[in-house]
């Protein structure tokens, strides 16, 4: 584990990057990781999956799937590729500042 | 039967336990609980039909290692005595009013009720992967009809492009694709065409497997067998006529055959019973207890359930031993222990005569060692080894005699003892 600043604020972030407490988040932060990512403005639509993902982590302990995205975000899942380029699950809970989803076991 | 009867134990007091699903959970879990609280309870498994699958022989159908019809049996006469088989679909669980209603109108109540109804393949939800090259150029394995099909198809193969795909996580036994790979490279030497087929994993996840330790050793072995992978590649869209399948962000795998692993989900009644499952199906069940969190008189075990460890018969194996306690104690009105850690092993299969095993849980990463005692074994983990291929081999008669009627095996930890310890510590009797 090391720390990272983002937006002027010192938080942990594990080796890839992901923050390790969500409470350290705001939305400055998340324009900053996403600005890395090569996300350079955060629609609408990204911010409706990137707090989707964030409540359902904090109301239920665990991220949700792309599977689960597709289903229960609003988003259908060929968008959520084209918002969250790569890996949209994992991208979005970096940018929601939330531990990396577990996904898949 | 027992010779002295508490008093409470007359017909029509007996506690009535619905297990839903007769497949491996389920079957284990009816055995030890039929076992466990005998007459004091009336045990009813509910399926669709009486054929039990054993489902790690799916593999080895495809390369001529196992016959189709020796790894299906009844599913009643794997259930001790006394517990009822009832064949009906279940229309959905009103887990409010503490009943399950079926297919044909009817309902039954349970003063417990245990969801075992495993996971289902959803091929539809992948764009063309049932389209015009289903059963062609396209197939799968995860059902005995397409293992069978698949079988054919491999004997037909005359070199070329093989894919073999994961549409998406969770599957069951997430080691399957790997070995199949493995399978499909050792088939292809033997044939002598090893040379003009390429071999190819498309995988979601970011490496070979999910556990970082387990992937390096396998994608080492992949790499050594001239299997390619292409990780974090999500299949949107199977193009048969293409003879392509094109991930979610638009790149593309050339195939000539292709081997797609379906999308899974829980079984399609969860989504229609109020509270009881996720949008994919799977029942939200607390990952220590295995009670569920729609009521406390359900519980699940097996593939149904969404806990994070791998979906395998050895995990509902492993949580057979803290389910029917808590059932037992939820009956008798007790704290419930804690006692499932996660626990799962699995053979697999690399060809040449050899396995690999490894065994993990919810912290623990698979690590090299030996198993199931740490310095004696026999058999090694995260290594290759005959024996451990001996092991896979003899596993469906260890199956059917051993794991099914609810039995413990030897040497191996099952998880609950920690936990009843614990207990015993608390109520203050000597261990």
């Amino acid at each position: 584990m090391s720390s990272a600043t983002y937006a002027g604020a010192d938080v942990e972030v594990d080796a890839e990057g992901f923050l390790t407490d969500p409470g350290q988040w705001n939305e400055q932060i998340a324009a900053e990781i996403a600005a890395q990512a090569g996300i350079e403005q955060l629609t609408d639509r990204h911010w409706q999956v990137v707090r989707f993902m964030r409540d359902r982590y904090l109301s239920t302990g665990s991220a949700p799937s792309i599977r689960t995205l597709g289903k229960a975000s609003g988003v259908p899942i060929k968008e959520l590729y084209e918002l969250f380029p790569k890996g949209p699950a994992k991208l979005a809970a970096k940018i929601g500042g939330i531990p990396k989803p577990r996904g898949c076991i | 039967m027992p010779s002295a009867q508490p008093a409470s134990n007359i017909e029509g007091m007996a506690d009535r336990i619905v297990i839903l699903g007769g497949g491996t959970a389920g079957t284990i879990a009816a055995n030890r609980l039929s076992r466990q609280l005998g007459e004091s309870a009336r045990i009813t498994v509910i399926d669709r039909d009486d054929r039990h699958l054993y489902e790690p022989g799916l593999l080895l159908v495809p390369f001529e290692m196992e016959e189709p019809e020796s790894i299906v049996r009844s599913r009643g006469r794997q259930l001790r005595p006394g517990v009822e088989l009832r064949l009906a679909e279940i229309d959905r669980v009103l887990s409010s009013e503490g009943k399950v209603l079926l297919g044909d109108g009817s309902s039954i109540a349970y003063d417990v009720l245990i969801v075992a109804t495993g996971a289902s393949l959803l091929p539809g939800e992948t764009e063309g992967l049932m389209g015009s090259g289903w059963g062609e150029t396209v197939h799968s394995f995860y059902s005995l009809e397409s293992a069978v099909a698949l079988r054919q198809a491999l004997r037909d193969f005359e070199g070329g492009k093989l894919l073999v795909a994961v549409a998406d996580m969770p599957i069951k036994c997430p080691v399957a694709p790997l070995e199949l790979c493995f399978l499909s490279d050792w088939r292809m030497r033997e044939r002598g065409i090893r040379d003009s087929t390429q071999i190819t994993l498309l995988t979601p996840l970011d490496g070979a497997f999910t556990k970082p330790t387990c992937n390096r050793e396998l994608s080492g072995l992949l790499t050594g067998r001239g299997i390619e992978v292409v990780s974090e590649f999500a299949t949107g869209q199977v193009d048969a006529d293409a003879g392509k399948i094109v991930s979610y962000d638009g790149r593309e795998a050339p195939f000539d055959l292709a081997v797609v692993v379906p999308v899974h989900g829980g079984a399609e009644y969860v989504s229609r019973s109020p509270g009881l499952g996720d949008e994919l199906g799977w029942v939200r069940t607390d990952p220590h207890t295995l009670q569920s969190l729609a009521a406390p008189n359900v519980f699940a075990i097996g593939d149904a359930a969404d806990l994070p460890t791998s979906k395998a018969g050895s995990a509902a194996h492993f949580q057979a031993a803290t389910l029917t306690e808590n059932v037992r104690r939820h009956l008798s009105g007790e704290q419930l222990v804690r006692g499932y850690d996660g626990h799962v092993n699995c053979f697999i299969e690399t060809g040449f005569h050899k396995a690999l095993l490894i065994d993990f849980d919810y912290e623990r990463e698979p690590l090299p060692g030996r198993y199931p005692d740490a310095h004696l074994g026999p058999l090694p983990l995260l290594a290759e080894s005959r024996l451990n291929h001996l092991a896979k081999l003899a596993f469906q008669t260890l199956y059917w005699h051993v794991l099914l009627p609810g039995h413990d095996i030897p040497g191996v930890d099952h998880g609950l003892e920690a936990g009843e310890r614990a207990a015993k510590a608390a109520r203050g009797e000597m261990t």
